[in-house]
């Protein structure tokens, strides 16, 4: 298993250096002037159909391109009191959906009592799994929970073969991940007709662009029934963010500049027009908030006179907010788009 | 040092276009044409140019057609076999002309 940034004293662990980095590059001009060229800057939100919590840092995996920069020993985690703030936002909301994500969400203390209260409040819950998680001892009744609360899982999966798989996320992840998504199906996930919805996201294993969702979804889909008998309901393609880990590996390996070259001219406005932030707001561990969880790692938070924390939450304020853009959100816009849902456009 | 190929040209392949803009319109549009998804996809085609660009040893292809080939979602596995095909090809093609080479030895030989 690898090492985070912040054991390894990388100075790219600073959310400061990475900005420094991006601030830099030669390849592009800055985001804002290419989004001001397609009449988008500044860029605003259109309304909060999402609340991404992010529940913490911990997580079992060590993935190389994890943009939290998350791992075994990393100690930030949401603690009952903000989590309570959380819930209490959705509640003087309208707010359809929650997203809690990590780290390994699910091994926070806090997340089974989230998952219940957003569900008593009749919203929908989408849980992003790494899928090792799920054959954990202490996690041997979480697919149950899942079930028994219609959580919508969206599993980690970059490839349909273990050399891929586990050279992003570690040696022997990929054999985890078909046990695990062996055992969702078995309890009836991406299972046509059990309304329980398992979705997978693919990112690349390297410094390229994803390829087509429907194509490489279709790829998944043959060669998981054929070799393991898994099924599942949709595949997102997801863009590696330059930042945090894949950063890093982006730097080591030499590739950044040219990556960024990629993603700036793979410049997408039909993409740029759909992102994410425009009907997300994200939440922290500490319960600061941001406009996406790649602001949130890179601890750029909500513009100015905005609610900086859950507990100020304020939707007047928030649904048409101005949003806090750096040269990462290329990552969001290249090619057909990327976003927490898969491909854009 | 100076050299023949610099990596940085393969950007610079539009400014062919200022020679004669009508013919490299038609050439782009062609060529955007013939990559499409079509009877073929597009991840088969770009595996097609990849061995196309081993049996021409285009430096600039193979660069180019390395990166298509892992966005189309191909693995190394599946692009090594497509050079492969090259390789036979090209092989084979030298090998297949030993029959000439037979058809001399034996007129010429008693």
């Amino acid at each position: 298993m690898g090492l985070t940034l912040v054991s390894r004293n990388n100075p790219l662990a600073s959310s400061q250096e990475q900005l420094r980095c991006l601030a830099m590059t030669a390849a592009c001009p800055p985001f804002e002037t290419t989004m001001a060229q397609v009449g988008l800057a500044p860029l605003h939100a259109t309304g909060i159909t999402v609340l991404q919590i992010n529940v913490g840092k911990l997580c079992n995996q060590t993935c190389r391109h994890c943009h939290v920069d998350a791992g075994p020993e990393r100690r930030e985690q949401m603690t009952r009191e903000t989590a309570e703030l959380c819930m209490r936002a959705l509640a003087h909301s309208d707010i359809p959906t929650i997203d809690i994500t990590g780290g390994a969400p699910e091994l926070n203390a806090n997340f089974r009592w989230l998952v219940e209260q957003a569900r008593a409040l009749g919203r929908h819950v989408m849980d992003r799994c790494n899928l090792s998680v799920l054959l954990l001892p202490s996690q041997a009744d979480l697919a149950e929970f899942f079930v028994q609360h219609s959580v919508e899982v969206i599993a980690s999966l970059p490839y349909f073969r273990p050399a891929q798989t586990d050279a992003q996320r570690g040696d022997g992840v990929f054999a985890k991940s078909v046990r695990a998504l062996q055992l969702l199906n078995r309890w009836g996930y991406g299972v046509e007709g059990s309304g329980l919805m398992l979705h997978l996201v693919h990112n690349p294993v390297g410094a390229f662009l994803p390829p087509k969702q429907e194509a490489i979804e279709a790829r998944f889909r043959q060669a998981l029934a054929r070799e393991y008998g898994i099924t599942f309901n949709r595949l997102y393609t997801i863009t590696n963010m330059p930042i945090s880990r894949f950063l890093d590996f982006l730097i080591t390996s030499g590739n950044y500049e040219g990556y960024m070259a990629r993603l700036a001219n793979a410049f997408n406005p039909a993409a740029a027009a759909g992102v994410m932030c425009r009907y997300t707001l994200s939440v922290g561990w500490d319960g600061t908030l941001y406009d996406c969880d790649f602001n949130q790692m890179l601890e750029l938070p909500l513009g100015e006179a905005l609610p900086r924390h859950i507990r100020d939450f304020n939707p007047v304020q928030l649904h048409t907010r101005r949003i806090v853009t750096a040269n990462h959100c290329y990552g969001c816009t290249a090619g057909a788009g990327s976003s927490c849902g898969g491909a854009l456009t | 040092m100076e050299t023949y190929y610099h990596p940085h040209d393969l950007t610079r392949f539009a400014d062919m276009g200022k020679g004669n803009p009508e013919l490299w319109g038609k050439f782009i549009q062609y060529y955007s044409a013939v990559f499409a998804d079509g009877a073929l996809t597009e991840r088969e085609k770009a595996l097609i140019a990849l061995g196309v660009a081993h049996a021409v040893q285009c430096p600039y292809c193979i660069d180019a057609y390395s990166q298509a080939c892992l966005e189309k979602g191909s693995n190394a596995e599946e692009m090594t076999e497509a050079v492969h095909v090259a390789c036979a090809i090209r092989g084979g093609a030298a090998l297949v002309h030993g029959v000439q080479m037979r058809n001399v030895v034996e007129k010429l030989s008693m």
